[in-house]
């Protein structure tokens, strides 16, 4: 049985090529834990018949908590049996993924008492990911957990783990503190990340600038992204040693403009501020010269989501701009307000994105209770059927 | 008497970031004045106290052995003082303060079989989802079809030479856990035939009205199947998003000969010239063909190669097709057009060419 299993021709071929290989690192943990061996089986026998052999889903967890673990049973248990169970728990990562190497190690060692061995790191929204382990092993795997300084992250209609860009840790762009954000909302937000109480899941993801490196806009319900006011900070000196050194600045910055608020006349850079949308075209291109203003803060959109149920929907904007030092407060009045008109009208399985397209913009802001404003729409309406309101002047 | 009963710790949330900075950035937070690239995979910043950082990232294939993080731990206690960090697009990263450690640390991940690169003008990892190896409703793997794909693109992790950043992602379903829609490429595992319903454990595993809901075509409703309470499929409205069996276990999509890979392309998330964007489709369906699917990476590489031979510096794929068209993207990449690409759901009148600016 056990030499049947290991065998993994197909598997196998994905050893080989310059990338490094997943299947090398499932027989490497396999040197130590005998889960891995059926994992291996199972993926091969999934690889051959091309279908997967997990079942569906499966209620797992820790005491009192009511996510934060994904329970996954193999179809093949009297085949796989150290696959039969295979959870997943998700830990909730530091914020920024930083680490030290002592941390890893304790991440490892509690891993490696109690799971797999084997990791994503990170997963999708941001967990650290400790793949495969059995039902027993779930409650002393989270006491080793939360003794090191861990806890797990969100699963189910919960509020999901936060994650965000490396911010003003590495970053000259990050126009808020993106990790003291995430982290503070992850800290006030503790319960309803562990015991769902939501239609369906919510997400916060913070950039700290509009290149958006964890792809909040698309990706979370509550986007927060960096931004700025004032003009865009020019060193003349920098902008003419770029020039010097052969960077092409009217076809590589001026025209790539998307408002052309720049003119280059071979010696200055002149930038209309007014007309700049702060997309960071010309700061991407030019580090040294140009840097965000100093007037610092973030936009906040909201709703955006992958496709299931209704379609995927990309964030709006629904405040143009909170400064960095009203943020945190701003955010934590709004995301009340938005939960409370959620709950109250969401239907199962519906996040708040596809909730606003159903209700309309204006009902949302009239119960969260924001003004309509041009920066949140592309352009009014071009259809004449509006619904007047009896009382009120229509504003 | 007494019993003394350790209290169970729960809610503390994750360890405060602070406890892992370097010293350097905490001396530095918020300080950084401009950073420079130094070679593929490698950067520094530069604080306004003059203080330099330097970051040495390297592509892992995300699924990590703890054997594999120990390295990297034992790498980083070599290297960078003890401190790393990950991306979000699955690199490690090492940040180190002496700059004569960046070429030994390059080699030492070099021998480990971990390239560095991935920043600016280079395609970056794969963000993608489990697959074979941990979900229920994957119409793919993830992990083989990205190992192959980064075999094959792996120079260009390793050198900065596309037009601009070139972000791929795979999701193994539409429930898209790896939410690809705004990627240049998006690799996504599609199922294409109606949930095989299994009346006998539907009553037991299923509410009824929930299942119902869940379809956005509303194609299910209920039926009585030997007496017992059930759900039949209206087979024409049928999309195969899957959400039925995401509430219902007992109306499983899997079909090995029927699901597979399609491909979508041109979306962004970031700000930077053009808006944000969805990736539109480019080819609907290529057959699953483990271990390396090789028509997956070709089709991949190809649009790659295309889209590096014609666009323009700092174009994204996406902004390159709106300026070329998609007449000319389908011309150039060889890509059959057909009834697939025209959008049917939601919001397909927006998709419609309503303009008379075609390019000849």
């Amino acid at each position: 049985m056990a030499d049947e299993t290991t065998k993994t021709p197909l598997l196998d071929q994905l050893e080989q090529g310059p990338w490094p290989s997943f299947v090398k690192e499932i027989k490497q943990a396999g040197e130590k834990s005998p889960v891995c061996g059926d994992l291996l089986g199972q993926l091969e026998q999934s690889y051959s018949e091309k279908m997967g052999h997990w079942k569906h889903g499966g209620i797992v967890g820790v005491l009192g908590y009511g996510g934060g673990v994904i329970g996954r049973y193999s179809d093949l248990p009297e085949k796989y049996p150290h696959v039969a169970h295979f959870h997943t728990l998700r830990v909730n990562q530091p914020a920024g993924w930083f680490y030290t190497s002592d941390a890893i190690r304790t991440l490892c060692d509690i891993w490696e008492r109690h799971g797999s061995g084997l990791t994503n790191m990170h997963g999708s929204t941001g967990d650290i990911v400790f793949l495969g382990t059995r039902t027993d092993e779930l409650e002393p795997t989270f006491k080793e957990l939360t003794e090191a300084g861990y806890d797990l992250g969100g699963s189910g209609s919960c509020m999901r783990t936060p994650s965000c860009c490396v911010g003003q840790a590495r970053c000259e762009w990050a126009c808020y503190d993106t990790m003291a954000i995430c982290d503070d909302m992850t800290r006030t937000y503790q319960d309803e990340m562990h015991r769902p109480p939501f239609p369906y899941k919510f997400k916060i993801k913070c950039s700290g600038c509009p290149n958006d490196c964890v792809a909040s806009i698309a990706r979370s319900d509550l986007s927060i992204i960096g931004t700025w006011k004032d003009d865009i900070q020019q060193d003349a000196t920098a902008v003419a040693e770029y020039a010097a050194a052969g960077l092409n600045i009217q076809k590589d910055v001026c025209d790539r403009c998307p408002t052309r608020c720049m003119e280059w006349d071979g010696a200055a850079l002149t930038i209309e501020n007014r007309e700049c949308v702060r997309c960071m075209h010309c700061i991407n291109v030019m580090p040294k010269a140009l840097r965000p203003g100093k007037e610092r803060g973030a936009t906040v959109l909201i709703g955006a989501k992958a496709p299931i149920v209704q379609g995927a929907l990309l964030s709006s904007v629904l405040v143009p701009f909170v400064p960095a030092d009203e943020l945190a407060d701003t955010l934590k009045e709004l995301i009340k307000r938005v939960w409370e008109f959620w709950d109250e009208n969401g239907k199962n399985r519906e996040r708040v994105g596809e909730l606003i397209q159903r209700v309309g913009l204006a009902n949302f802001l009239d119960a969260i209770g924001l003004d309509p404003a041009p920066e949140m729409v592309m352009a009014p309406r071009d259809n004449p059927y509006i619904f007047f309101q009896k009382d009120g002047d229509g504003h | 008497m007494t019993t003394t009963v350790a209290k169970r710790i729960t809610d503390i949330g994750p360890p405060h970031y602070d406890k892992f900075l370097p010293p350097i950035i905490k001396k530095n937070y918020g300080q950084w004045k401009f950073h420079e690239s130094i070679a593929p995979g490698v950067l520094c910043h530069v604080a306004e106290s003059g203080d330099r950082i330097y970051t040495v990232r390297a592509g892992s294939p995300r699924l990590l052995s703890v054997q594999t993080l120990r390295r990297f731990a034992d790498l980083a206690d070599r290297f960078s003082d003890g401190h790393l960090r990950f991306t979000s697009r699955n690199n490690v990263e090492f940040l180190l303060s002496d700059r004569s450690k960046i070429e030994p640390l390059k080699q030492a991940l070099f021998e480990l079989g971990f390239p560095v690169g991935g920043t600016n003008n280079a395609i970056s990892n794969i963000v993608h989802t489990q697959g074979w190896v941990h979900c229920h409703s994957a119409a793919t793997d993830a992990s083989g079809i990205v190992k192959s794909v980064m075999d094959a693109l792996y120079d260009r992790f390793t050198h900065e030479n596309m037009p601009a950043k070139l972000r791929v992602a795979l999701a193994c379903c539409l429930n898209m856990c790896g939410a690809v829609h705004c990627s240049d490429i998006a690799i996504l595992g599609i199922h294409r035939r109606v949930p095989k319903i299994n009346h006998q454990t539907l009553p037991k595993t299923c509410e009824v009205p929930t299942l119902i809901a869940s379809c956005p075509t509303g194609a299910i409703r209920p039926a009585t199947v030997n007496e017992k309470a059930s759900v039949e499929v209206v087979e024409d409205q049928c999309m195969f998003c899957g959400n039925c069996y995401t509430v219902c276990p007992s109306m499983p999509l899997n079909d090995p000969e029927n699901d597979g890979i399609s491909i979508w392309v041109g979306g962004k998330v970031s700000n930077a010239r053009s808006a944000p964007k969805f990736s539109k489709l480019a080819i609907p369906f290529i057959p699953n063909n483990p271990p390396r699917w090789p028509e997956v990476v070709d089709a991949v590489v190809n649009i790659v190669n295309v889209y590096a031979a014609h666009a323009r510096k700092y174009e994204r794929m996406g902004e390159w097709i709106d300026r070329v068209g998609w007449p000319r993207f389908f011309e150039l990449t060889g890509i059959p057009f057909g009834r697939y690409h025209l959008d049917d759901f939601k919001h397909a009148g927006t998709t419609y060419a309503r303009s008379t600016h075609i390019r000849f």
